[in-house]
């Protein structure tokens, strides 16, 4: 059948599915395999806040979006080349992403007059009869009725037969795809080692699936993704949260601390929880607090005692973490806070994306209360600005806050690993002598401006510390006017200087000087990145730059920019980063917004380039 | 715990003169405050801790300035917050010897949270409340242990909350070492203070203290010589419930319904009384609801001492065995081997 297999350079999955169809396993499974097969893949899981919506419902929909390819991917793309659609509500909802021509995979037992009344569609209107799908290519499948047959005398329950039509699914893509199905296996024999009879079930659907494709669609066409030019190394796939995990361990691992994580459960932050939770040999305390509030001040104290002390949370949990973050600041005490934001305000979009928190970050405390702000812009770049954010933490002596998203928390991509030697050492020296003849001055500066750290167990150096404005280097109790406006300066000094001390931003790509420069931050960095590609594959010379420090910027970043005539900010929100860059370096910057809860598209970043460059 | 946080000891043996700090204390002449800080003083050097280990936490409020006039290590805080924090340093450092200093509005209105949830943790600390029935520092309002009617700034007419019984909280949190006190009976504060921080798991003394400013007396019943007889009742492990000017009277359970009796001038004797068993999570209970207004006719004497003591293992300890164990089952961590994860490819 080699006639039949046309060469793809990339493609588009979309699987869907009502959020009990296993739609998250199917596609993560298909990664995986593709990744081995060395595709570059980029995913987005996009899944309803309610664990059990309404079966069949519109609001039930779970999707996973996977983009996999010969050339190199750096987001989950836009438009769909492939939807599985398990039900009626599925299609309805993912319709309008699949590129006209594309190709639909539905199971037709999802479209029975029970599930069209559940996604609020007519009988009449059923599209897999109705015509309204002409302009795509539809393959009907009734997967429930060949699960049940494969499955038939295995002596399951009609639940746990039920359960395994994804597997079938799978099978199906892997026959159409040309994958093999040896990396789902083992997978499957290792998640079902101790249920043989599951195991059992699920292979048989997922070979019968296989099947299905070589036996009954002998026309059907057949593709073949090539393996993508990545630098040579060794890969692993990576989801966002788990990232932050491991960036964290891997810091305390590095700078000698051990790790405290005290947090209680949000959406999307929960797994790095989950993550941390699984790694107490590594000596990682997590603490599930009563509350965010009770989190953050755990933090604190973890910190006084001298532990790498963090937390995550999102937009709402971080809004009561506040209060304790500024006592973090006034104390000078290290510790990481990472924000894993979703649509906003109040409870807003759990489960959904966006980048509204920024000035929240840079000013969401009483008082002057600076303290540095980086971002994440993937899965994969979470470790790096993780372990970042603890480095500037331990040797500046200062709560950081480090932003990541919905988009790059769930999203996951392959990660060329570093070795743990390749990690930079972080230096932390606890004070152990007095600091000023017979005195201990818990607020003597060294050339950085930070403070030493004297934690309790060491003799001599006792000494207290709070949240009320401190005199110099004593930390006594001073409401003297003059050493207050000292000390707000000398906070924000010491945060500002850490600009001396990070990399100057660096192009992305395109030309050093030009027309125009996108300059991104966090998760739409693959779509920015993409979208200027395609742009200058079409002839305007656009550039990129991706900032992961927000504050302090890094110090020629205002240079960088006045080498273009126009800067483009896209963003998530309605213009933080924009109006920072407007107020800072007094430059008329453009605005590109999306509030949707969805990440960017890279049309619609290549269009807004081109309609300003044309 | 990593090598980088040991340290070694050795220093002279600590005197209460070594654990006053060099800062001005600041509360106002005639405050409660100043005796807690002196039996505190007073009773750590016999506790056999060393100086550098001890670490006091508070929150907001008067009593919690409290940390600045010790000579250990020390964190002022902020409102209600000093139990989470407190929570956080000791599952870092459960070798520390931490106390928390909170009031009735820190503890039991912004901190109301954290305060039980430390209670049913159980994490080795110990809990000092300065109970004044009324927020200082904000300058008089009621707060949630001020009485029903109670006028202040904020309550001109009357406060209509009903307050908070401190114990019977704490009982019901699931606190495993439960004591009341007063500022104005040093030998007793300072047997409690003694027995709250040898308890192993969170230690709670409500302490009653006189804001002589803004709720003067509030507690004059209790500690002035004319009526503190008639008023109180000391409790003690494994003896009878016994009180009144000259001890001529005595409580009795009548099955779960205590009872005061005549046990001078009566069919009732001393062996007929309630022996305190502050092991009895039921009595206890019974005990913590001696809680009437002193105003009212035959109300019970206000009970002081150890209710409740019990002996649950602590959070901190079995984070350790947490750790310990997956120590044990699955090797120390290995960095290369988390940041490999299960599934890896090469491209060449």
């Amino acid at each position: 059948m080699s006639e039949n297999n046309e060469v793809l350079d990339r493609v588009i999955i979309k699987f869907a599915g009502d959020s009990g169809d296993g739609m998250q396993l199917t596609g993560s499974e298909f990664t995986n395999t593709a990744a081995l097969l060395g595709n570059d893949v980029s995913t987005f899981p996009d899944f309803p806040a309610e664990i059990r919506a309404p079966q069949g419902t519109v609001a039930g929909v779970s999707g996973f979006q996977l983009h996999f390819g010969s050339v190199n991917v750096y987001s989950a793309g836009d438009m769909c080349d492939t939807l599985v659609a398990m039900n009626a509500a599925a299609l309805k909802v993912n319709l309008r992403n699949i590129k006209k021509g594309g190709l639909i995979i539905v199971n037709t037992e999802g479209f029975d007059p029970k599930n069209l009344r559940l996604a609020k569609i007519a009988e009449e209107d059923n599209p897999l009869t109705n015509g309204s799908l002409d302009n795509y290519q539809v393959i009907k499948i009734d997967v429930t009725k060949l699960t049940k047959a494969a499955l038939e005398g295995s002596g399951l329950g009609v639940k746990e037969i039920d359960r395994s039509k994804n597997m079938f699914v799978l099978g199906y893509l892997y026959w159409m795809y040309n994958r093999s199905l040896d990396n789902t296996i083992k997978f499957l024999e290792e998640k079902f080692s101790k249920k043989k009879e599951i195991l059992d079930a699920n292979l048989k659907v997922l070979r019968a699936g296989y099947s299905y494709g070589d036996t009954t669609e002998t026309s059907m066409r057949r593709y073949i993704v090539n393996p993508a030019p990545m630098p040579p190394g060794t890969y692993r796939n990576i989801m966002g949260n788990q990232a932050v995990a491991i960036g964290l361990i891997a810091a305390a691992e590095k700078s000698g601390l051990p790790l405290f994580y005290g947090s209680y459960p949000i959406t999307p932050a929960s797994d790095i929880l989950h993550e941390l939770s699984k790694h107490k040999n590594f000596g990682v305390r997590s603490f599930q607090a009563e509350d965010e509030i009770a989190a953050m001040a755990s933090v604190v104290g973890a910190s006084f005692g001298g532990h790498l002390a963090t937390t995550a949370s999102s937009g709402p949990g971080i809004a009561l973490k506040t209060e304790a973050i500024g006592l973090g600041v006034m104390l000078e005490l290290p510790m990481v806070i990472i924000n894993v934001q979703r649509g906003g305000p109040s409870t807003g979009l759990p489960t959904k994306t966006e980048q509204a928190d920024l000035l929240q970050a840079l000013n969401g405390r009483n008082g002057e209360a600076p303290l540095p702000v980086l971002a994440a812009c993937s899965p994969a770049d979470a470790f790096d600005t993780t372990f970042e954010a603890c480095r500037l933490a331990l040797e500046f002596m200062t709560p950081v806050m480090m932003l990541s998203d919905g988009y790059i928390a769930n999203g996951a991509e392959p990660w060329r690993f570093p070795s743990s030697d390749q990690l930079d050492v972080i230096k932390v020296n606890f004070q152990k002598e007095k600091n000023d003849g017979d005195k201990f001055l818990p607020y003597k500066r060294d050339e950085r401006k930070s403070r030493p750290w004297a934690i309790p167990g060491t003799p001599y150096l006792e000494h207290r510390i709070g949240g009320i404005e401190k005199q110099h280097e004593t930390g006594n109790i001073s409401y003297d006017p003059e050493n207050h406006e000292f000390m707000v300066h000398l906070r924000n000094d010491k945060i500002e200087g850490i600009a001396d001390y990070i990399p100057e931003q660096k192009l992305d790509s395109g030309p050093e000087k030009g027309k125009l420069l996108v300059l991104g931050w966090g998760s739409t960095y693959g779509t920015i990145k993409t979208g200027c590609i395609r742009a200058r594959e079409e002839g305007y010379e656009v550039a990129h730059a991706h900032l992961k420090y927000i504050k302090p910027f890094p110090r020629n970043l205002g240079e960088l920019m006045y080498n273009y005539d126009q800067i483009l900010i896209p963003e998530m929100n309605m213009g933080q980063l924009l109006m920072l860059i407007r107020a800072k370096y007094l430059i008329p910057a453009i605005g590109f917004n999306k509030i949707k809860g969805l990440p960017f598209g890279v049309n619609e970043i290549k269009n807004k380039i081109i309609e300003l460059m044309k | 715990m990593s090598e980088n946080l040991t340290v070694n000891t050795e220093r002279p043996k600590m005197t209460s003169k070594d654990l006053v700090s060099d800062q001005e204390v600041r509360w106002c002449p005639g405050c409660g405050d100043y005796s807690i800080l002196k039996q505190v003083q007073t009773v750590i050097p016999e506790l056999g801790l060393n100086r550098e280990d001890i670490v006091f936490i508070s929150g907001i409020g008067c009593s919690s300035r409290f940390p600045y006039y010790m000579e250990t290590y020390g964190m002022h805080s902020i409102h209600g917050r000093a139990t989470a924090i407190a929570s956080g340093l000791k599952a870092a450092r459960p070798e520390l010897s931490v106390w928390i200093i909170t009031g009735d509005g820190d503890a039991l209105a912004i901190g109301g949270n954290h305060f039980i949830h430390i209670l049913r943790r159980n994490f080795n600390v110990t809990i000092l409340l300065f109970n004044n029935q009324i927020y200082g520092l904000t300058k008089g309002q009621y707060s949630p242990t001020s009485e029903e009617g109670k006028i202040t700034k904020s309550t001109p007419a009357g406060s209509i909350d009903h307050p908070f019984n401190p114990i019977a909280l704490a009982m019901g949190a699931e606190g495993s070492f439960i004591a009341r006190s007063m500022d104005r009976d040093p030998a007793h504060l300072k047997e409690m203070l003694r027995r709250a921080n040898v308890h192993k798991g969170t230690s709670f003394l409500e302490i009653y203290q006189n804001c002589n400013i803004f709720n003067d007396g509030a507690f004059e019943i209790f500690t002035e010589k004319k009526t503190k007889k008639q008023e109180t009742i000391f409790v003690e492990n494994g003896k009878p419930l016994v009180f009144g000017a000259n001890q001529e009277k005595g409580v009795k359970l009548d099955g779960f319904k205590p009872v005061i009796v005549d046990i001078v001038d009566s069919s009732n004797s001393v062996n007929d009384l309630w022996i305190h068993d502050e092991h009895d999570r039921v009595k206890a209970g019974i005990l913590s609801r001696f809680f009437d207004n002193p105003a009212l006719e035959n109300h019970f004497p206000r009970p002081f001492g150890v209710f409740y003591t019990e002996s649950r293992s602590c959070y901190e300890d079995e984070l350790n065995k947490q750790i310990e164990y997956a120590v044990t089952k699955n090797g120390k961590g290995n960095l290369d081997k988390l940041l490999r994860g299960k599934q890896i490819w090469e491209l060449a």
